[in-house]
């Protein structure tokens, strides 16, 4: 057991770092001089050089690597190009921002996810099924924009029920935060629900077919028994892994939500960072994404273990 | 640490491998050979595959034909008939310059029917030889790989496209170049995994045996058997090659203006929406939901038939 963890924390690591350096020199392989594109186009070629020099980006790449990853792993992301300071508070309330549209979209789906799965299970094969399968799938591959504009067009700008924009504005209570986060979570929901039912189903389905469902049907229990007590408990386990490798994908579809609905979250940040070659800010947003997806993983795994007692013993694969 | 292969045979070998391969090799494909035209027929005979089918064939002529059939020239401004609602003349309204939106719509189907398969097959091909050789060449090649496609993947796919985009800006080749790159690790994945329930069949040791090259085995033994599992995995990235294109042209890394394309005209007008404008994005927007849905049908189709 502390083997097994000990490895999985050491994989985590090695992942991180390679990682860390995916994302350093894909961002150094970003063409354009950001000395150059702080200044504009008609600086003086001096002015250029020594700004480059002062951002250090004039210095070999391993040196620049070396220093960049030091800083962050004591909490200094490093200085933005555009808006020459420190990149750490952009990036802190960008995370929060989509910490909470993401929660939001999550505590909507997750119970949404399971329940159309676990029917769809129970009727395998039948109307009801198809029905739940092909609609999720389809969300699931529906652009985020898609599905924004028609809850705009429908809820916005027809019935007029909910705001269309993301931000409530400074100092806004949490009940108006809410209501202004509703519309943008749903395109979320709506991919989301595609993954997690698809999972809930496959495992209800697996779960239903097995000895012990068999057992207990055989020994009379009351069908909703043992779907609560056996089947459920049984087919949320992989559901579990899902919704956890879906909080990256979730991020990735942040980057749509958030321009769509001109929202200041961590998507918007490394979109607009991309566009304005401002690579700090780009760096310290992407790495900050799959720290995230790393940890939900690994978060995933562990309760994995503490639900499932015959892993503790097995460990491994 | 398991994986630990390579051409080394287990002593234990069975002395009559040779003969085995060749029984082995003719119960696995002999079935193969059949499958095909049967799968066929019932896939032809599901409404969900018809349907889907059908909806695809529609925007491919759209794709083809669309400059032909199109009720006016795409391209064409009239600024005194702009920001115009659905009517007799102009069926899906007009933009905010003039241009006929039916007109763009039909035609807007050309570009991304163009990128969506040739990026797929790109990263299929190339996820496929990736996936092979980890899984069949295990030890430190395999190790050093699944690292480096673990930490790709903890990146939304979505995001490294338009990194990518951003570096080497965006035009239909190097968009299509960039998604069959970004698929890559995702498919190799796969076909790893397919490739190690597959190697310890008694087939590939044979042919191991009879002093077949490492890249033999792999793409002439362990390939057709694999098959199945490529052929869902492109129909399931057809679906994101949409989703990741479409997506892309939205936020600016596609198709330029003023050629029209579902994704940059949404892209265009959608801050017009609280105007009033809906038709502008709607019925693009319903483009794009209408060619997934489709590929999402054939997608459906295809695994129910393999898996019966």
């Amino acid at each position: 057991m502390a083997a097994f963890l000990l490895r999985r924390l050491g994989l985590m690591v090695l992942t991180l770092f390679i990682l860390s350096l995916i994302v350093f020199f894909a961002g150094q392989i970003l063409p354009g001089d950001p000395g150059r594109a702080t200044l504009g186009q008609f600086a003086a070629p001096s002015a250029v050089q020594a700004l480059d020099h002062q951002l250090g980006v004039d210095r070999p790449l391993l040196t620049r690597y070396l220093s960049w990853i030091g800083g962050v792993l004591h909490g200094n992301f490093g200085t933005s190009y555009a808006y020459r300071s420190a990149v750490e508070p952009f990036v802190r309330a960008a995370l929060i921002n989509s910490i909470k549209l993401a929660l939001l979209a999550f505590v909507i789906v997750v119970p949404l996810g399971i329940i159309g799965g676990v029917i769809a299970a129970l009727y395998e094969g039948r109307g009801v099924d198809r029905v739940i399968s092909v609609t999720g799938l389809s969300l699931a591959s529906l652009p985020e924009y898609v599905t924004g504009i028609v809850v705009i067009v429908v809820f916005g700008v027809t019935l007029k029920w909910l705001p269309v924009t993301a931000s409530a504005g400074q100092g806004a209570g949490v009940l108006s935060q809410f209501r202004h986060l509703i519309l943008p979570a749903i395109p979320l929901v709506l991919i989301l629900f595609g993954y997690i039912s698809r999972m809930a189903r496959a495992g209800t389905i697996e779960a239903l077919s097995s000895d012990y469902t068999r057992t207990a049907v055989l020994k009379g229990l009351p069908e909703t028994t043992v779907i609560r007590r056996h089947v459920l408990r049984n087919s949320l386990l992989p559901t579990i892994t899902v919704i956890a490798t879906q909080t990256g994908y979730l991020i990735g579809g942040l980057v749509v939500v958030e321009t769509l609905f001109n929202y200041q979250g961590l998507g918007n940040l490394i979109y607009k960072a991309a566009v304005a070659k401002d690579f700090a800010m780009l760096e310290a947003g992407v790495l900050i994404i799959g720290v995230v997806y790393v940890l939900a993983t690994l978060a995933a795994d562990l309760l994995l273990i503490a639900l499932n007692p015959r892993l503790r013993i097995g460990g491994s694969e | 640490m398991s994986d630990i292969g390579g051409p080394s045979v287990s002593p234990s070998s069975d002395p009559l491998g040779a003969l085995g391969t060749q029984t082995v090799a003719i119960a696995v494909e002999a079935p193969t050979q059949r499958v095909a035209p049967t799968a066929w027929r019932l896939l032809l005979r599901r409404p969900t595959f018809l349907v889907g089918a059908a909806i695809l064939l529609f925007w491919v002529v759209c794709a083809v034909f669309g400059y032909k059939f199109a009720p006016y020239n795409p391209l064409a401004q009239q600024l005194l008939a702009g920001n115009q609602a659905p009517s007799g003349a102009h069926w899906f309204g007009t933009d905010q310059l003039g241009r006929d939106m039916l007109s763009r719509v039909i035609v807007g189907a050309r570009t991304i029917l163009i990128i969506t398969p040739l990026a797929t097959i790109l990263g299929t091909v190339l996820g496929t030889a990736l996936g092979l050789a980890m899984g069949y060449l295990g030890g430190w090649f395999d190790t050093v790989a699944s690292r480096i496609v673990e930490a790709i993947l903890a990146l939304p796919f979505v995001i490294i496209a338009f990194l990518f985009a951003v570096a080497v800006g965006a035009s239909v080749p190097t968009i299509t170049i960039i998604i069959g790159l970004v698929f890559t690790p995702l498919i190799a994945r796969t076909v790893r995994a397919a490739v190690l329930a597959e190697r310890h069949l008694d087939y590939v040791p044979a042919a191991r045996l009879l002093g077949e090259r490492p890249a033999r085995v792999m793409f002439g033994e362990i390939l057709p058997n694999v098959m199945p599992a490529i052929l869902v995995e492109f129909t399931v990235r057809l679906a994101y090659a949409v989703f990741a294109v479409a997506t892309l042209s939205f936020l600016g890394f596609g198709v330029q203006p003023p050629t029209p394309d579902w994704g940059a005209d949404i892209a265009a007008n959608y801050t017009e929406l609280l105007a009033g404008y809906w038709w502008q994005v709607l019925f693009p927007a319903l483009a794009i939901a209408s060619l997934v849905t489709a590929i999402t049908l054939i997608t459906d189709s295809v695994e129910q038939v393999l898996a019966s």
